[in-house]
């Protein structure tokens, strides 16, 4: 288009400036999250993560050898001599003090006179020699240092969180999982199924969600840390999203197949007031709902947070599966009508593969609903021993009660996003698609 | 019982029960009750046609009634009772609905609300709008693209956490780990603070004032000329409202204006962001902008990709600049889907609870309904006070769900 009036190169520049402004702008809270995930609590409570790839300078506390063991006397004078870094690895000194309320006092390589006669002098390798008027005794002298430490990320976190090992364990589970998918993928196309990427996808998710399923319950996720336990949540998580996702797209496709292609009177009027609950407040549920629940003996339970989440995604199932099989060509029905094809056939064999786009397009949707919901599971999911807590609540608390300690909420926060954005980088085409069938135009 | 097990079992009875009863009562309704064959095999087969999309449709129309359909009225009826000690409800009119006017959390949160409404729909439109056109041409506008609509995959707890982490605040020796207040030590009160923090701003108010005018003016217009359609006495009443509503705006960016240009900033000093009255629920909305600016980006740039290219190749032969191109006739074009999309993050804002509810828990004036709800719900344990104000949000829901039924039942005809 600015070829054809006149190249504008200097107007392309600027898009190009600028959008990537934009996209640098949106990304860079979730790689703070990310990057914080890997870094010890001290190395995020001194520095901005966006220095993390920096050496940052810190400084940290160094004792001298024990007088009673390591003190010459030379010339009238008790000295103590030695190296400071005796057990880790050397580092290259700024500055050097005795007292934390001044722990930058000196240049290496001076000489800084802490009173009473003593005097100390540290070297950039970390060489001292503590000298005295008087005989020194007891523990050896505390020595801050102002060093430069090389950027470092470690996993301990994850395995506070976690619990021992089991990111490694989620990690080994998402490889599999990618094999099945990838052979899902491949039989579909063999078999000649409309879109065998999506299956190849919600196979593999589907595989990855039981595999962590049935490690929770084997060898309990749940060792790992108390009441921070987010591998508890997960599988919490897990367990109320699963269930929530598969049952609605059942109940719906068949209600879009009538509403779609069966005639009878009042379907119009059902089919306004199905895009009219689309915009209900879920807010206004809650009290209803809850009492029903507890007067029919569901209680504040799984089976309660499923069939909440059911009748909540139920409008946007049956508008988006109906608005798609609504553009299915007539012929093919027809066809199998005359052919002596009840509806029940036409349904399972005809309509329900063909419409596997909007399927899968609503079953992203509800399982990232699902997924992230916080509201649905306060209400309806509440059990006294946090047995059920699932991860939003979870972060939640940790905010509360942990709110100094980033690392243990940064990585809490990262375990719950993670499984959302690979269905989202993964899936991303059938969510687009969703959005654009599911808006009311 | 193993939840996991019980989930298991829940799919398999679930899906396999759903499958069971839409085939069995299919099976029952053609063999038994209106069998094909007989005497009365045409009458019958008519009437199994009658019956059948209503065993299709029973599941879904029963979770519907219960979920969605049953609680508005339930709820209606519970704002308008109140709890008896020893059990059960008795009816006491408006007390709640008064009793909530009397609170002065409910008008803050209605403040904040609006609020909200004013700024969040606003700006995840025109950030989406922008991203939209700018990537619509670009080799690398589709990775963009996925980049920026990334947000929505994140949860609103997981994008607080975020966003806390930006927001964070260090003591002034300290070195600071939120980007925001390391920025904020970056001003010390020279020319180019001024620019940024005073004049810059001043600007967008000032912008956002003049556009306020411009919608108040277009709203009220053709009431005022001659020879315009006529209109309703409704659509006239809602002109109105809209226009009066603008001016409001209007006025308030005037205030908000002198306030900006006679505060003191306070140079050097770490601030804690979320206690700012006023201006916290600024920083609380950026999250949601964070987070809508990429389902506004994707709508509007397929309604991008579908405006018909003779006509921007015409205005191109005219003249036309980019600009002109992009305001005079590519956005009039999309004018349907803006509003669509304008609608659809506003119903999203009235119903935020999670954000709110993790970041300032409504604290330091930012309560919004759907938390102060919440509160009095699960809190205060006052479930008439708390199913008034969630009749509330469903009153400033109605007007857009009767504007979508009303266009879905357009475009079915």
């Amino acid at each position: 288009m600015d070829n054809i009036a006149g190249s504008k190169s200097s107007l392309t520049w600027a898009v190009h400036i600028s959008t990537l402004l934009l996209v640098i702008l949106w990304v860079f809270p979730t790689v703070g999250l990310f990057v914080s995930s890997f870094r010890t609590g001290d190395q995020i409570a001194t520095s901005g993560w966006w220095k993390a790839m920096l050496p940052s300078e810190q400084v940290i506390t160094l004792r001298t050898a024990s007088p009673d063991e390591a003190m010459q006397e030379i010339d009238g004078v008790y000295v103590v001599e030695g190296n400071l870094f005796t057990e880790q690895g050397s580092l290259d000194i700024g500055a050097f003090g005795t007292s934390s309320r001044d722990p930058a006092a000196a240049e290496p390589g001076a000489t800084f006179d802490m009173g009473d006669g003593e005097t100390m002098t540290v070297l950039p390798n970390g060489d001292y020699r503590w000298t005295s008027t008087e005989e020194l005794s007891g523990r050896g002298q505390r020595v801050f240092v102002t060093a430069e430490i090389p950027p470092e990320f470690t996993l301990a976190n994850y395995d506070t969180v976690l619990g021992q090992g089991v990111l490694q364990s989620l990690i080994t589970f998402a490889a599999g999982s990618i094999v099945v998918g990838f052979a899902a993928f491949w039989i579909a196309r063999q078999i000649g199924f409309a879109g065998p990427k999506g299956v190849g996808f919600i196979v593999g998710i589907l595989a990855f969600a039981l595999l962590t399923w049935i490690y929770g319950i084997g060898t309990g996720i749940r060792t790992g840390a108390g009441s921070d336990d987010m591998g508890k949540a997960f599988f919490a998580t897990l367990t109320v999203t699963v269930p929530a996702t598969i049952i609605p797209i059942v109940v719906a496709a068949f209600a879009a197949y009538a509403l779609a292609w069966m005639d009878f009177p009042g379907r119009a009027l059902l089919i306004a007031a199905i895009v009219g609950l689309l915009v209900v407040p879920l807010q206004l549920a809650l009290i209803p709902l809850l009492r029903f629940h507890l007067n029919v003996g569901i209680g504040k339970g799984y089976l309660g947070v499923w069939l909440a989440h059911t009748g909540f995604g139920m409008p946007l199932a049956i508008y988006l599966l109906r608005n798609y099989m609504a553009g299915l060509p007539r012929d093919i029905i027809e066809n199998a009508k005359v052919d002596g094809a009840t509806d029940f056939q036409i349904f399972t064999k005809i309509i329900l593969p063909l419409s596997f786009p909007a399927l899968a397009s609503f079953a992203i949707f509800q399982f990232l609903w699902t997924w992230n919901d916080l509201l649905v599971a306060k209400v309806f999911l509440i059990d006294p021993t946090q047995g059920t807590t699932v991860m939003t609540d979870q972060i939640v608390q940790l905010m509360g009660s942990r709110g100094g300690q980033w690392e243990i909420l940064a990585t809490a926060a990262f375990v719950s996003i993670a499984v959302p954005l690979v269905v989202f980088f993964s899936m991303q085409k059938y969510l687009v698609r969703g959005l654009l069938a599911g808006s009311v135009k | 019982m193993n939840p996991a097990i019980q989930g298991l079992m829940t799919i398999v009875f679930g899906v396999g029960g759903c499958l069971a009863y839409f085939f069995l009562s299919n099976v029952v309704l053609d063999t038994f009750i209106f069998p094909a064959k007989g005497k009365n095999a045409g009458r019958n087969i008519n009437r199994a046609n009658m019956v059948r999309p209503w065993l299709f449709l029973f599941p879904a129309l029963l979770v519907l009634g219960l979920y969605l359909a049953y609680p508005v009225f339930e709820t209606l009826r519970l704002s308008l009772s109140a709890r008896l000690p020893g059990g059960g409800y008795e009816f006491v009119g408006l007390d709640n609905y008064r009793q909530l006017l009397n609170e002065s959390k409910f008008w803050e949160a209605l403040r904040n609300n609006f609020l909200w409404l004013a700024v969040v729909p606003a700006a995840s439109t025109a950030i989406g709008l922008l991203v939209a056109q700018l990537t619509d041409r670009i080799s690398w506008g589709s990775a963009a693209k996925s980049l920026i609509f990334m947000p929505m995959a994140i949860s609103f707890v997981g994008a607080s956490v975020i966003f806390k982490l930006i927001y964070d605040t260090r003591p002034a020796a300290l070195e600071q780990i939120g980007i925001l207040n390391a920025i904020w030590l970056q001003f010390d009160g020279g020319i180019w603070s001024t620019i940024t923090l005073k004049v810059v701003p001043a600007f967008i108010i000032v912008a956002f004032g003049i556009v306020c005018v411009w919608i108040a003016w277009l709203l009220v217009r053709p009431m005022i000329q001659k020879g315009s359609r006529p209109e309703g006495p409704f659509i006239k009443v809602v002109r109105v409202i809209l226009a009066v509503l603008a001016l409001l705006l209007a006025f308030k960016s005037v205030t908000g204006l002198i306030s900006l240009l006679s505060a003191t900033l306070a140079y050097g000093q770490p601030q804690t962001w979320l206690t700012v009255p006023f201006y916290n629920n600024f920083f609380l909305m950026v999250v949601l902008i964070w987070i809508q600016t990429g389902f506004a980006m994707v709508i509007l740039s397929a309604a991008l990709r579908g405006i018909p290219e003779e006509t921007v190749e015409a205005a191109i032969v005219d003249g036309a600049g980019p600009f002109q191109i992009f305001f005079k006739i590519k956005v009039p074009q999309i004018m349907g889907t803006i509003v669509v999309v304008w609608t659809t993050i506003t119903i999203t804002v009235l119903k935020v609870f999670d954000i709110v509810f993790a970041m300032t828990n409504g604290q330091w004036e930012t309560q919004v309904l759907a938390n102060y709800m919440y509160d009095k719900l699960f809190r205060a344990f006052d479930w008439g006070v708390g199913s008034a104000a969630a009749m509330v949000i469903m009153l400033l829901v109605t007007p857009i769900l009767v504007w979508n039924v009303y266009n879905a039942r357009k475009e079915m005809r």
